[in-house]
């Protein structure tokens, strides 16, 4: 029904207009398409307050935990006394004490060596994967093209209790090698499929002109396809970075040591002792675990940005 | 297909369409078939076992299955999962339309807002997770402190201590780390919509809402589709949040199937068990997916064939 009356949107949207103009008689300010027609209290109320509440609360827990990062444990919990929203002589003891008196300087290693070598492993099988499936066109590409897509809705949460199995019975329980070979397992997918789009808008002409020319598929690959990609490339790996960087229920599993855990599961599981909350070395852990893949992102936030909107729109 | 000599197969291999195929593809089968396939198996098949850590299990049929189909705790974690699915994936899709659309604009500072809204969903959600702990601690929560001082509640209110006020606290955290990315790819389908389409809508004299009902969001439907079909997926399967926040307490009220699941396997030790709760989310799954996918593609292709 729906979509018949769909066939005349336009008559209707004209004759639903008209009715609604004539029943309503109302200002018809709002009926105009384009935006510099609306007046600047419309704007303010639609646009601009909203917006501002949005961005306070997505934003409003980052600065909570940067505040209590740096708040002296005096004026942690006394509202009374201190303002809560502010700090009165920040203090750096929280973050003095998570790298003189924990382990937590281990687990930031932990987390780089790691995510950069599951990043590594993912992008050198995804690109080559991702090239075969996209320009080798082998028999049965567009059949891997789809199996690699669904491999990446395979959630690790139904994957983990199997994972430790093996991981158990391989004898690399309780590495950084049992993080480092199963993070490409939703790794490997995502890169896959985000470089097969990058490569379909290389164009194809630039390959066949290099087979003319006598390249080989070998230096097709290295020396005009990858060279383009680059920037691809750019973008997978940092969203790989940032996925391993982030990844917790894997390494909760696997690792039991502290000394080899990594920053988000270190922070939870040692540095909550009892009911004794220690807020502000939670946060400054918190924090500080965060800014690496901040950093990286703001260095590439227009890759960041509009890779993910590319992954989406394929 | 291979040639006869060993030449001829060094040629296949680095020559032909389908041996270069192989070999490219290889390193990246090899990862997924060992690490996800297999384990995929396994996964069933443990869940057909009594398993323990360390003790590899016998066959026992449904017996998994059977005793957690009469277990309350189990039932209870599959309605938490519908309901947090549920809930979050409405409030993320309003919630993250609405933003995309005020990002769609013209605004000053428009790519500086666009990179901050981004945040909650760039930072490592345990990390994040902690700081909604903190904000919802029970006696210090700083939400607490702001309406007891605006006088709207005369004591602390224990967020994650009460059984629904723990499900919407999740909920909350939630939402707020999911609608950055319903937001900027929604805010990248709408960039994709000509706006020559709204301005001809308006000069027939459409509203507002008319033009957004009738032209934007049909426009937007297929992008919608794939968007909260990821949203749905990690939602239903969410575990870092619900473990950090309240670890499936209070008695269980926010326990979710992942959550359920690690509990029973990992530190319970009931390998099989946990491996059968996993096992239970997938037709869930395949039902979101199906569900999400085709209920939107369908109203897609009315479109498509009503143009």
């Amino acid at each position: 029904m729906a979509g018949e009356r769909r066939a005349e949107v336009g008559e209707e949207i004209v004759s639903e207009a008209l009715a609604a103009a004539r029943a309503a008689q109302a200002p018809v300010d709002d009926i105009v398409g384009m935006e510099q027609y609306n007046s600047l209290p419309r704007r303010i109320l639609v646009t601009y307050l909203p917006l501002a509440v949005f961005v306070f609360v997505l934003l409003f827990p980052f600065y909570w935990m940067a505040i209590t990062a740096v708040k002296p444990n005096h004026q942690l919990t006394n509202y009374t006394d201190y303002s809560p929203f502010w700090v009165v002589g920040p203090t750096l003891e929280h973050i003095r004490y998570l790298f003189l008196e924990t382990s937590y300087p281990g687990w930031l290693w932990n987390t780089i060596l790691v995510s950069v070598a599951s990043t590594v492993l993912a992008l050198a099988a995804s690109v080559f994967a991702a090239y075969a499936i996209e320009r080798v066109r082998f028999t049965g590409a567009r059949v891997t093209g789809l199996l690699i897509f669904l491999a990446y809705l395979v959630p690790p949460s139904i994957l983990f209790i199997p994972l430790a199995f093996i991981v158990f019975q391989v004898g690399i329980f309780d590495s950084r090698l049992a993080l480092i070979l199963t993070y490409p397992t939703f790794l490997i997918p995502f890169c896959t499929w985000l470089l097969m789009g990058y490569f379909r808008s290389i164009p194809f002409e630039l390959e066949e002109s290099a087979l003319v020319d006598g390249a080989s598929r070998w230096q097709i690959l290295t020396k005009v396809i990858l060279p383009l990609a680059i920037p691809g490339l750019i973008s997978a790996g940092i969203f790989a970075f940032t996925l391993s960087w982030n990844e917790f229920i894997y390494a909760l599993t696997f690792i039991s040591s502290s000394e080899n855990k990594t920053v988000p599961v270190g922070v939870l599981t040692e540095l909550v002792r009892g009911d004794i909350y220690e807020w502000g070395a939670l946060m400054s852990g918190a924090l500080i675990g965060s800014l690496p893949v901040v950093i990286l992102y703001s260095f590439f936030v227009d890759y960041y940005v509009s890779s993910m909107t590319g992954a989406v729109k394929e | 297909m291979a040639g006869s000599s060993r030449g001829g197969l060094i040629y296949w291999l680095t020559e032909s369409r389908n041996g270069l195929g192989l070999i490219f593809m290889l390193p990246a089968a090899v990862f997924l078939l060992c690490l996800l396939t297999y384990p995929l198996g396994l996964g069933v098949w443990l869940g057909f076992t009594d398993a323990r850590i360390g003790r590899e299990g016998i066959f026992v049929g449904l017996e998994n299955y059977i005793w957690l189909f009469n277990d309350s705790v189990f039932r209870l974690s599959v309605f938490n999962t519908i309901f947090y699915t549920v809930v979050a994936s409405v409030l993320k899709f309003g919630l993250g339309l609405w933003l995309a659309l005020i990002l769609n604009e013209k605004l000053p500072l428009k790519n500086f807002f666009r990179a901050i809204v981004l945040l909650p969903w760039v930072v490592p959600t345990v990390l994040s997770a902690l700081a909604f702990w903190w904000i919802f601690d029970s006696q210090f929560s700083i939400i607490s402190w702001v309406l007891m001082k605006w006088g709207l509640i005369s004591a602390p209110i224990n967020f994650l201590g009460e059984p629904w006020n723990a499900r919407w606290s999740v909920i909350a955290a939630n939402v707020w780390r999911g609608i950055p990315f319903v937001a900027i790819s929604l805010l990248a389908g709408l960039q994709t919509i000509p706006q020559s389409l709204n301005e001809a809508a308006a000069l027939d004299g459409a509203t507002a809402w008319q033009r957004f009902r009738r032209v934007t969001l049909p426009l937007l439907t297929p992008i919608i589709a794939v968007v909260m079909t990821f949203s749905v997926l990690f939602t239903f399967t969410d575990f870092q949040l619900i473990y950090v926040l309240t670890r499936g307490g209070p008695v269980n009220a926010t326990h979710l199937m992942a959550t359920l699941s690690f509990q029973r396997a990992i530190p319970g030790g009931q390998l099989g068990e946990g491996a059968a709760i996993a096992v239970a989310m997938i037709p869930f799954l395949l039902a979101a997916i199906l569900f999400s996918f085709f209920g939107l593609q369908r109203r897609r292709w009315q479109q498509g064939g009503s143009d």
